[in-house]
């Protein structure tokens, strides 16, 4: 048996999860419209690619990824497409984003479906095809999955680390999805260890999923694989991506090492390598998950429901209590009260809670800090919550980082033990988000000030230029005119020259002239050989462009001289010289 | 005689000490005031002019020279100040005008005549465009100075407050909600 390992601090509070594990994942009918939420992950926001008014079929893109670190989003069933347009998201801020909304016709037709041949495809392609698959993170931060599958190039991969623990109170999506479909979830596991090649495989479950811990072990040994199923104590927040890294392998993910591939560990949700299986396998998109309802209910249960789903009417399936008076996403640690109940269901919604007074009582004012320590002995990456609280609260935000504000999980335990009833975990956000907008604000101002510098710089430089020039033609004017002179004393010299013989004193001016003149000869074939060298310099800032790019540039090219209002490229150039 | 050796052995401790500090003082030169850095690292960078200087710098310099007030900055704030009072050991002052949000400038392109004023009057290089061209703000870049407004000789820049978005939400302070209580009747 593994040696298991433990972490500090951690509470155990009442896991509510009887009550929505005993059915098995019932199917959501499909709701009168969706409303898909174009950025659902970590990263840059898709792009749209249907208009109001498109049929769309189920499964089809309806977002481009946006780069590298960000996933596509699929329409989750065949309908019309009703609007692009600016909704409310599942979000504490309670904020806008764009969002596409569909009218499902209710055929639920899907669009041709593709797998993947594994044992062709490289993994690059693999890569892209989970991107193209719209394939995020499940567990709740919604990183990407294909940015999570590179390894590191120069840190061996150690240990694959499945996350089954599911420690918050509440959910039990990830319970019920291992007991029902261990099967596809372990071909899932296969797939990101043949991309991954770790050294093991460890499936962390707690150990009060105890059905779910027999359903993966007997999957795994039906596979034939050599994934170890290991039940880990349960104690919240022993699901944390560096808490059940600490239990499985003794590992401690410091907090400056913002990527766990620097450890040679990477972990996954088993919701994710489900979905990465479908996307592969099937050629599925994300376009659904298994969503807990439960809470102040009638009928607590898990169901598999669309991306885009309004909340209310999805909570409807489980007869909510009239005293419901709002509905939490994720667990009551660290979920949030959802701005409106008409939000839709993300890829990254777990858990919906109907809130009600009775399940959840408002908490007591909040009283001063006595100093206890309890926080500080609950906080599983050791941290002194009641320090970086008093600072927090003094806005002595640099004092916060010293403290290593920037290690906090904000799993909630400080606060749920703390006897004063402080919001600690909220003045930790308010503090972090503080410090990351004064980031943005400095990093800007260090821009402005380059580009300030550089400005006055080139028009320093610009001036010079200018006085230079205008010094060269003064010069050059006088040489004219010297030269001018020069010639008409020349010329009556030629004509008569018994004038010449009579007097001698012109005869060195005339020379001083000639010597004139030849300078100005010289400088005159310098300014013909820069003029060359002018005109044969082309412009450079069509190079770089790709050969399609020039192509279409050459087709706007003949389209303006045909309609006669070309001009010489090089003067166009000089015209916005000019200014 | 004794003192005589004790003159000299005097001047001689001020001749090598003397050439010693002489020798530092041209060794370890200082480049440039660091005080100045110090206060330009806390001023906006907007290089508005709303202080009365021609940009940041300037503001910075009169400032470690004790010219000038320290509340002079609008889009620093009245952090700024405090900053700048921490740094400097002096009194924090309200500011000369008012704070104003962080604002952007919008040109409204319809009616952009493509004069270039606006080019040239902006500090940051924020603004694109070439004569008779339509020109547009980067907005990333803008800083919110509001410099390019006076020279658009046709008056289609505005100004616009950068409202909260996704990307620049930030939690709030957490305050405790004051709740009306019906008052019991006096038992």
């Amino acid at each position: 048996m593994l040696n298991l390992f433990k972490f500090w601090g951690g509470i155990k509070p009442p896991s509510h999860k009887t009550e929505s594990n005993q059915h098995p994942i019932g199917v959501a009918p499909l709701p009168s419209h969706l409303i898909v939420p174009l950025h659902q992950s970590i990263g840059g926001t898709p792009k749209p690619v249907v208009q109001a008014g498109d049929k769309v079929l189920k499964g089809q893109l309806i977002g481009e990824a946006d780069g590298w670190i960000s996933a596509a989003v699929h329409a989750p069933t065949s309908g019309t497409v009703r609007e692009v347009a600016m909704h409310v998201r599942p979000h504490p801020s309670g904020l806008d984003s764009l969002c596409v909304v569909i009218d499902p016709d209710g055929r639920d037709e899907w669009i041709a479906r593709t797998p993947l041949d594994l044992a062709t495809t490289a993994p690059a392609d693999v890569f892209a095809h989970l991107q193209r698959s719209g394939v995020v993170g499940l567990g709740g931060a919604g990183f990407p999955a294909h940015g999570k599958l590179t390894p590191a190039p120069n840190v061996p991969m150690d240990e694959l680390i499945i996350n089954g623990a599911e420690c918050e109170p509440y959910i039990t999506c990830d319970d019920l999805l291992m007991r029902e479909r261990a099967d596809e979830i372990i071909r899932g596991i296969a797939l990101f260890r043949d991309l991954l090649q770790p050294k093991k495989v460890l499936i962390g479950i707690e150990d009060n999923k105890p059905e779910a811990v027999a359903a993966m072990t007997a999957a795994v040994a039906a596979r034939g694989e050599n994934f170890a199923v290991v039940a880990v104590p349960t104690r919240y927040p022993a699901g944390g991506a560096k808490q059940l890294i600490r239990v499985l392998t003794g590992k401690e993910v410091p907090g400056s090492m913002r990527s766990t591939a620097e450890m040679g560990v990477q972990v996954f949700n088993v919701a994710t390598a489900y979905t990465a299986w479908r996307a592969v396998a099937h050629g599925e998109p994300v376009i659904s998950r298994v969503v807990t309802l439960t809470g102040n209910v009638a009928e607590p249960r898990n169901y598999e429901v669309l991306i885009g789903t309004p909340m209310d009417e999805l909570l409807k399936l489980a007869r909510p209590h009239p005293d419901t008076n709002g509905i939490l996403m994720g667990g009551p640690m660290m979920g949030f009260l959802v701005p409106n109940r008409q939000v839709p269901v993300v890829k990254t919604t777990n858990c919906l809670i109907a809130h009600s007074e009775r399940l959840f009582p408002p908490k007591a004012p909040e009283m001063p800090c006595i100093r206890c320590g309890a926080c500080a002995t609950v906080c599983p990456h050791e941290l002194q919550p009641f320090e970086m609280y008093w600072y927090a609260r003094a806005k002595n935000f640099g004092k916060t980082q010293e403290y290593d504000i920037f290690d906090c999980i904000e799993c909630g335990c400080c606060s749920y033990v703390c006897p004063s009833r402080i919001p600690l975990v909220q003045y930790f956000r308010f503090a972090k988000s503080e410090i990351w907008a004064r980031e943005r604000e400095k990093k800007a101002a260090e821009e402005a000030k380059a580009r300030f510098e550089f400005k006055q710089f080139r028009d320093e430089r610009e001036k010079a230029e200018k006085a230079e020039k205008l010094a060269k033609a003064a010069a050059a004017q006088a040489a004219k005119k010297a030269a001018e002179a020069a010639a008409a004393a020349a010329a009556p010299a030629g004509d008569a020259p018994a004038t010449v013989a009579a007097t001698d004193a012109p005869a060195p001016a005339s020379a001083a002239d000639a010597d004139k003149a030849a300078k100005m000869a010289t400088i005159q074939a310098a300014m013909e050989r820069a003029k060359a060298q002018r005109e044969a310099a082309q412009p450079k800032n069509i190079e770089a462009l790709k050969p399609d790019q020039q192509r279409e540039l050459a087709e706007i090219e003949a389209r303006r001289q045909a309609a006669g209002i070309a001009d010489a490229p090089a003067s166009a150039t000089q015209e916005t010289k000019a200014e | 005689m004794d003192i005589l050796t004790a003159i000299a052995i005097m001047a001689l401790g001020a001749v090598v000490l003397g050439a010693a500090l002489g020798f530092a003082a041209i060794k370890f030169k200082v480049e440039g005031d660091p005080l100045v850095e110090k206060i330009e690292a806390i001023l906006p960078q907007t290089q508005c002019g709303q202080c009365g200087f021609p940009g940041c710098k300037p503001y910075a310099e009169a400032i470690a020279k004790g010219d000038v007030d320290i509340n002079l900055c609008p889009p620093g704030g009245m952090e700024g100040v405090q900053r700048l009072a921490d740094l400097l050991g002096r009194e924090v002052k309200p500011l000369e005008a008012e704070e104003k949000p962080k604002q952007v400038a919008i040109i409204d392109e319809n009616t952009c005549i493509g004069c270039t004023l606006c080019i040239q009057a902006c500090p940051v290089d924020a603004i694109v465009g070439a004569a008779k061209q339509m020109h547009t703000i980067i907005a990333g870049q803008c800083t919110g100075c509001e410099l390019c407004l006076p020279p658009c000789p046709v008056e289609c820049i505005r100004m616009e407050t950068i409202g909260e978005t996704l990307d620049n939400w930030k939690w709030k302070y957490p305050v405790v909600g004051i709740k009306a209580v019906p008052l019991k009747d006096a038992a």
